[in-house]
């Protein structure tokens, strides 16, 4: 695995094959290779663009679901995560330590769609105990993207 | 009326103004430039860093320090120099923290240049060092450095230039702007030559950190008997990305730090205390920060390099600093004419080599302190620029 080409696929998944090779002082026939293999190795799962879904009319809001649960005997978290994972409004899942089990993101057109996928579809699970809904208000950076515009550069012009 | 002729000193207006200011002055009127011109680093400084400094200041602690700086900053660089370049210093009378490298290069020439002495000074380099040799009454002996031999002072070079009066040796590398560096072996000729001479050699090794491939940075006073006559000057502002802070040091023997601490204590009292403080967690805790934004420049370093060779600009391979050197020899333009233009009809703001002494003629620098998109938008305009000029020809 090579982790110089996954941390620049990290920053931009579209850089083309030359500028890869030319970054990582490697061929592009190397780096093609290289990178097939992750797929194969489900090590990159999927490629895609960050968009400020603000800028977008019938933009998605999202929410963030903290999901409380009691596992079923034997079968741990996994079988309420696959029964979660399923749902196409839901966007991310994640098993968390603290105050909570799973972290859910879930998306929708309007806030009153996302409110009742989340009574409707999630809080009725068998297992989930709890359910807290808090809908985001604004993305400032995503994916280690800037969508604020607040990163300028201040440098000055001088001779250094 | 007052006669401000009369006044002045000969020397202060002696010293010429910067002559890329113009550049600099059409740039900022124009709408939409984009410049590789800045050399300073993009990265903020590491978060643990500033927050040294802030608890620095919740704590009070903003009182002078000592004149040669904290102890424990001290202590710190001391083990700092020789874990990294194999260097002791005695951290109480060997080591003086300074207001960036700029204020040890100054004192360190002060110090020991009297009328008439000759400095040697190795160009193309970072414009400094001569307005300080004049200003202090020497006189600057420039020994241009070739593209054949990487821009590296060769030791026939120093042999062709050394004098009766020769005090002093300038050794500016990894060189800004070349990108030049000098590995032992070209340090170790030098030694030969300066071992048993009444010489100083000043090493400004701002860059040491920023070195790629395989070659690691050396410090001629590592090299057999140079300890003894060289003044190391290094400093926070480029390694840790701390420009701002304003804190660099000279180390040297202390015969001759005694020396220089007074022109410290009497000129400037001390290093800025807060960025003492947080120097002293810089040296502590960021070896990993440092070392990730060194893999950053050389990814950057190979983008920008190979884009310029790309589009027939001769670009060598920079092996320390952070700056690219093409050839624009190809254009039959100089290197003003050339940065003029590319920046009026582009929009791009590249620095005209001879900005950096009359041997860079014929070669442009260009920093790659600047993000991918930044870079590759920099390399397009300058390809579509080198288009038109064949289309006029």
């Amino acid at each position: 695995m090579n982790m110089k080409l996954l941390k620049l696929l990290n920053k931009n998944a579209r850089y083309s094959l030359e500028d890869l090779a030319v970054m990582l002082g490697e061929s592009e026939d190397e780096v093609a290779k290289e990178i097939d293999q992750m797929e194969k190795d489900g090590i990159i799962c999927g490629y895609k663009p960050v968009i400020d879904w603000e800028k977008v009319d019938h933009a998605y809001i999202s929410a963030l679901i903290e999901l409380k649960v009691i596992p079923k005997g034997g079968l741990g978290f996994e079988e309420v995560a696959e029964r979660v994972m399923k749902y196409p409004e839901v966007e991310s899942v994640y098993l968390m330590s603290g105050g909570y089990d799973f972290c859910v993101i879930v998306k929708g057109k309007t806030f009153q769609e996302v409110a009742m996928f989340v009574s409707k579809e999630l809080s009725t699970i068998d297992s989930v105990t709890s359910t807290a809904t808090h809908f985001m208000l604004r993305r400032y950076k995503e994916m280690d993207v800037d969508l604020y515009g607040g990163m300028t550069d201040d440098r000055g012009n001088f001779l250094l | 009326m007052i006669n401000y002729d009369k006044i002045l000193n000969k020397k202060v207006k002696e010293v010429k103004p910067s002559g890329i200011r113009k550049f600099f002055d059409i740039a900022e009127q124009m709408e939409g430039v984009i410049s590789l011109g800045v050399g300073e680093p993009d990265f903020p400084t590491p978060w643990q860093i500033r927050q040294a400094g802030i608890r620095s200041l919740e704590k009070g602690q903003t009182k002078y320090t000592s004149n040669w700086g904290l102890a424990q900053l001290r202590e710190e660089l001391a083990r700092y120099m020789k874990r990294k370049y194999d260097l002791s210093y005695e951290p109480h009378k060997e080591i003086l923290v300074t207001v960036g490298g700029s204020e040890a290069i100054d004192m360190c020439i002060r110090a020991v240049v009297e009328a008439g002495d000759e400095v040697i000074i190795p160009q193309p380099s970072y414009v400094c060092y001569e307005p300080a040799v004049n200003l202090a009454g020497g006189k600057a002996v420039i020994v241009e450095t070739k593209a054949e031999n990487e821009f590296k002072l060769t030791k026939q070079e120093l042999l062709d230039n050394l004098t009766p009066k020769t005090k002093v040796l300038i050794l500016p590398y990894p060189c800004n702007p070349t990108g030049a560096i000098m590995e032992r072996a070209d340090l170790e000729a030098l030694a030969e030559v300066l071992r048993d001479k009444d010489i100083v050699v000043i090493s400004d090794e701002i860059y040491a950190e920023l070195t790629f491939g395989d070659t690691r940075h050396v410090s001629i006073a590592s090299i057999d008997g140079m300890w003894e006559r060289t003044l190391v000057v290094n400093g926070f502002s480029k390694t840790f990305s701390m420009t701002g802070w304003r804190l660099g040091y000279a180390c040297g023997p202390e015969v001759l730090m005694e020396q220089i601490v007074k022109i410290h204590q009497y000129m400037i009292m001390c290093a800025p205390t807060t960025s003492q403080y947080a120097a002293i967690e810089a040296l502590r805790s960021c070896d990993d920060a440092v070392e990730e934004m060194r893999e950053e420049y050389d990814v950057r370093r190979r983008l920008l390099v190979h884009g310029f060779n790309k589009l027939g600009l001769t670009c060598r391979d920079p092996k320390g600093a952070f700056y690219a050197f093409p050839s624009i020899q190809s254009t039959g333009m100089t290197s003003d004419e050339f940065c003029e233009r590319l920046l009026t009809a582009k929009g791009v703001a590249l620095v005209p080599g001879t900005a950096f002494g009359a041997s860079g003629e014929g070669f442009v620098r260009a920093s790659y302190c600047y993000s991918h998109a930044h870079l590759k938008e920099a390399l397009k305009r300058i390809g579509e620029f080198l288009e038109e000029l064949k289309d006029e020809q």
